[in-house]
């Protein structure tokens, strides 16, 4: 139903950002997805957070693999290019393109059955790497496009919806990101956008790998009693760690009185990250602290949302390829071809 | 016993141990023979492992210039006991043994049809050296003075290429230069006539090098590479591909670091494997950077999900294949012109792409700069299928040429001023009649010219279809760009026999020196045959029009299945039974005699062609 296009007509009282877009044109097609379908939250999450962060649409590049969750980047910020690509593959092909030019935004979606089975090599690889990217991970426990077969995710003992139960031990992302050195490490829920934007915020501002887990109810296949990917369960279960504000670097943030429950992460391109922190003995910038809390919550059945880790002085790719400022894409034959004369010291060099 | 005598054209292979050293010994040989002028054509036989199995080092001399591997040895430099039976047998009657006589052998080690000449080489060195890798190093290097003096092969040029390769290490290039006196006294004093015998092979100075040079094909394919503007590569090791990434690395350290700030202006990813090679090439090909990968069959394989994806989605991609044996692992170290039909029609459903066909380092440099524009021009992805024996071995080729005035074609990539002024874009639109719709970068405009690239059916402005009228459009129009493909690659090389014939050959690739010379010996015999060396696939009318112009055409190539016939058949529709296979696929590079005898043989049993065409 894609050919429809939405109504454009913009509402006089939508507001404009600061680059003159109001939240309308951060949107794209009408998505096909079920109605309730966790994804949608997640894209109007997306939106929401480039809006505010006065983003120009056209310089975020989204890319994604294949499944429900790979098929969102059409079903926002319309006026980016975005490359719907193979199932899995995802980051290979967003780490190209990030290579090509390092001074667009770098959107990368993905499904659990497409980031934890089939591409899980490549996660892996680009949390290695720490490609400048934000990676979502739109985890609904299920492969949703290919009909609600289990995906790597689902928990141990949990119920499909035929009523098999799984007997699999889960690939637990959050727990790879972190051992493999991603650099901001995030979990949110799609039911949960008051905490799920400024995540996304964060990890937009973030100088290196980003990686957002996000907990996604699919409505049609992993949303019944049994599972623990439905709406229930994970508001039942869900432990969020702290809430995050992003914010512009702003003189006020030193003036936020309970110093005890706020701290500031200042973010590589000036702007500011303020965790609210709701237990205290959470510190965010501990990987192995990070690990494990998690892995402790996780034991006792419970998901840890909010900021799990983060380094504010996080290096790309491109620093440890030290590749120059200007996009690679956008450099002439002056600047990559070596000419005739030393052609010909090279022949000289091979006689 | 006759011995065999020849003057400038014989065969000397090397019995070597894997990591004993002797490779730059080995090289040094076949330089200095260069540069007293006379052509040499070097081919390294490896196992696929590090240290301890046996290599080879087989290297033809050929005043004539016959760059083919020649088959039959003149003389054998047996230095590796574990192979000696197998290499002993190779020798032709009358020809030579050149052993380390350290350790003696029982006269029924040795065949009484050849010159046998024993050096204690072990024992020289350990009488002269303590440290055993000293000892190891300059063995090579006293056989090699030894041998110097044996075939006539002037020492102080040897001398010289010390002096270039030990620039500034004076105390390296004094020992290999008393290494090599040593060797080169021994020779003398106890294996030239009264105390031995006289060697029939030499070497004499000519004039028939020019100012051809000598290079890897792969190092020449990274050279394209530099000069064609590639600025993203990603790969993944691979046997014999590897060092077309690693020569890449290192001319983009001498040519692509800025002065100023030391910052590159490359950016080389050893990606996890294939998959992810071709991904990151896709992603950087279709954000307008240039990009390649290198790999051999096994990685084409698994490269395949993704060369659909660029075939159908458009994106600019160049994919070096150095063909080795296969299938599966195969045979790793040895070469094959194998890989064609999983190239050529890469990937599932209706699928076909460009394949260029370098036959020598200075094509390896010239088709990968080619190919990098081919893919910007076509957006598609771009095969050069060289191979190990061009890829891994050093060839004698014209020197690298370069014209500063050539500009890269960077196809069509609609910019954000062309947007603004109206031009109307439609990311799968034919609009020039040529298969080729434009494309925009993303970033390019906030309003105009963004879309959803994606694997799926698209309408012909890129939106999402699940028509059948929107995807035969697309595919049909992606046989138009084939079209228009074959126009613009590389177009194949004419050579007419010098009389009219109705026989005809095909061939390319690495296939290209032993058929030159299988084509002069085929003629001296009275078989005459115009030759048509393809260099790219789609192949153009003319190719077509040869086919037709000859009543059989041999096609010459390095599998077992006839590949290339496949394609000509498949493509051209031609007749299966005017192509005569001529194939050869035991791993070692085809050889003259090789063509020349299956050619020959057909003929005969033809009995008609070639006489028919003399009695008109
Ligand atoms: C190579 C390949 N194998 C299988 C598929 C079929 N397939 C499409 S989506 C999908 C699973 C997607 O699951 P997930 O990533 O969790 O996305 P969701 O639909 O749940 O959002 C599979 C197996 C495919 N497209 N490509
Ligand atoms: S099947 Fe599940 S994941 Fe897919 S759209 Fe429907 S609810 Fe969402
Ligand atoms: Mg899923």
């Amino acid at each position: 139903m894609t050919y429809i296009a939405r109504p454009r007509l913009h509402h006089p009282t939508l507001v404009r950002n600061k680059v003159g877009y109001t939240r309308r044109d951060y949107e794209g097609k009408i998505s096909t997805l079920c109605a309730g379908c966790g994804h949608d939250s997640i894209s109007a999450a997306i939106v929401q957070a480039c809006w505010e962060l006065d983003i120009e649409p056209h310089r975020v590049a989204k890319l994604s693999g294949i499944g429900c969750s790979s098929k969102t980047p059409d079903y926002f910020l319309g006026a980016s290019h975005g490359f719907n690509t193979v199932h899995g593959r995802m980051p290979s092909v967003l780490t190209g393109a990030n290579l090509a030019n390092r001074d667009l935004l770098y959107l990368g979606v993905s499904g659990d059955g497409d980031s934890a089975s089939i591409g899980l090599g490549q996660f892996a690889h680009a949390m290695r790497r720490g490609v400048r990217m934000v990676y979502i991970v739109e985890n609904n426990g299920v492969y949703g496009l290919t009909k609600g077969q289990f995906s790597a995710t689902a928990d141990r003992g949990s119920k499909s919806k035929k009523g098999v139960v799984n007997a699999d031990a889960p690939v637990d992302l959050i727990g790879m990101a972190l051992q493999l050195g991603a650099t901001y490490v995030a979990r949110g829920f799609s039911g949960d956008k008051a905490q799920l934007v400024p995540l996304i915020e964060g990890a937009i501002g973030h100088g290196g790998a980003a990686f957002i887990d996000v907990i996604s109810p699919c409505v049609a296949f992993n949303n019944h009693a049994g599972s623990t990917r439905s709406y229930d369960y994970v508001r039942e279960h869900n432990d969020a760690v702290n809430r995050i504000d992003f914010i512009d670097l702003a003189p006020e943030v030193t003036a936020e009185p309970g110093a005890g429950e706020v701290i500031t992460v200042p973010q590589p391109d000036g702007t500011m990250m303020r965790l609210r922190k709701l237990h205290t003995d959470y510190d965010p910038t501990d990987r192995v602290r990070a690990m494990d809390h998690v892995q402790a919550h996780q034991a006792r059945g419970e998901i840890v949302t909010g900021l799990l880790y983060v380094d504010s002085h996080a290096t790309d790719l491109h620093e440890g390829l030290n590749t120059v400022k200007r996009p690679l894409n956008a450099l002439t034959e002056a600047d990559l071809c070596p000419g005739a004369a030393a052609l010909a010291k090279v022949n000289a060099s091979l006689r | 016993m006759k011995r065999i005598e020849a003057v400038n054209d014989f065969v000397v292979k090397f019995a070597n141990v894997n990591g004993s050293g002797s490779a730059s010994a080995n090289e040094l040989f076949a330089r200095s023979i260069l540069r007293m002028g006379v052509p040499v054509s070097p081919r390294n036989i490896f196992p696929s492992n590090i240290q301890g199995l046996p290599t080879w080092y087989e290297v033809r001399v050929s005043e004539r210039g016959w760059l083919g591997r020649r088959g039959g040895i003149d003389m054998m430099v047996a230095m590796n006991p574990q192979t000696w039976d197998q290499d002993l047998a190779e020798i032709e009657p009358g020809g030579y043994l050149f052993y380390d006589s350290t350790k003696p052998m029982p006269k029924s080690a040795f065949r009484d049809d050849i010159t046998v000449i024993g050096m204690p080489a072990t024992a020289i060195c350990n009488a002269t050296y303590d440290d055993a890798r000293q000892r190891q190093l300059f063995k090579n290097i006293m056989v090699l003075g030894a041998l110097a003096v044996l075939l006539d092969v002037d020492p102080a040029v040897i001398e010289s290429l010390f002096g270039e390769q030990y620039r500034g290490k004076e105390r390296l290039l004094e020992s290999n230069i008393r290494a090599l006196h040593a060797g080169c006294s021994f020779a003398r004093d106890q294996l030239m006539p009264p105390h031995g015998s006289e060697v029939g092979l030499k070497v004499r100075r000519a004039d028939r090098v020019g100012n051809r040079i000598f290079i890897e094909g792969n190092a020449a394919t990274a050279l394209g590479c530099v000069y064609g503007g590639a600025t993203v590569c990603a790969w993944y090791p691979i046997t014999p591909s590897s060092s077309v990434a690693e020569a890449f690395d290192k001319y983009c350290r001498q040519f692509r670091v800025d002065p100023d700030t030391g910052e590159n202006k490359f950016a080389i990813v050893q990606a996890e494997d294939e998959i992810a090679s071709i991904g990151i090439i896709t992603g950087a090909g279709w954000n307008g950077a240039r990009a390649f990968t290198c790999t051999s069959g096994p990685g084409i394989s698994l490269m395949t999900e993704f060369i659909g994806l660029a075939y159908f989605a458009e994106i600019p991609l160049t994919i070096i294949d150095v063909q080795r044996g296969g299938p599966s692992t195969g045979m790793p170290t040895r070469t094959q012109q194998a890989d064609l039909i999983a190239s050529a029609y890469a990937s599932h459903g209706d699928t076909k792409h460009v394949l260029l066909l370098p036959h020598d380092p200075a094509e390896c440099f010239e088709h990968a700069a080619v190919a990098l524009d081919l893919a910007d021009r076509l957006q598609t992805p771009v095969f050069v299928m060289s191979d190990l024996d061009i890829g891994m071995n050093q060839r004698l080729c014209e020197p690298l040429q370069w014209d500063d005035s050539r500009r890269y074609d960077r196809g069509k990539v609609m910019t954000a001023a062309e947007l603004e002024s109206g031009k109307e874009f439609g990311r799968y639109k034919d609009v020039d009649g040529d298969g080729v719709p434009w494309r925009t970068l993303p970033g390019t405009h906030p309003t105009l010219g963004a879309y959803f690239t994606r694997g799926t059916t698209r309408d012909a402005y890129a939106r999402y279809s699940e028509s059948g009228k929107d995807y035969t459009y697309n595919v049909e129009r992606l046989l138009q760009k084939f079209a228009t493909a074959a126009e613009i690659v590389p177009q194949p090389v004419l050579k007419a026999a010098d009389r009219k014939t109705r026989l005809g050959a095909i061939y390319f690739g690495s296939t290209s020196p032993a058929m030159d010379e299988a084509l002069e010996g085929l003629a001296g015999a009275d078989i005459h045959l115009d030759a048509l060396r393809l260099r790219a696939f789609p192949f153009p009318e003319s190719v077509r029009d040869f086919i037709e112009e000859h009543d059989q055409v041999f096609v010459v190539e390095q599998n077992r299945d006839a590949q290339m016939r496949t394609l000509l058949v498949n493509e051209l529709e031609i007749d299966p039974a005017k192509l005569i296979r001529v194939l050869h696929f035991d791993g070692t590079p085809i050889t003259a005699r090789y063509i020349s005898g299956a050619i020959t043989k057909f003929v005969h049993t033809l009995a008609v062609a070639p006489r028919r065409e003399k009695i008109a």
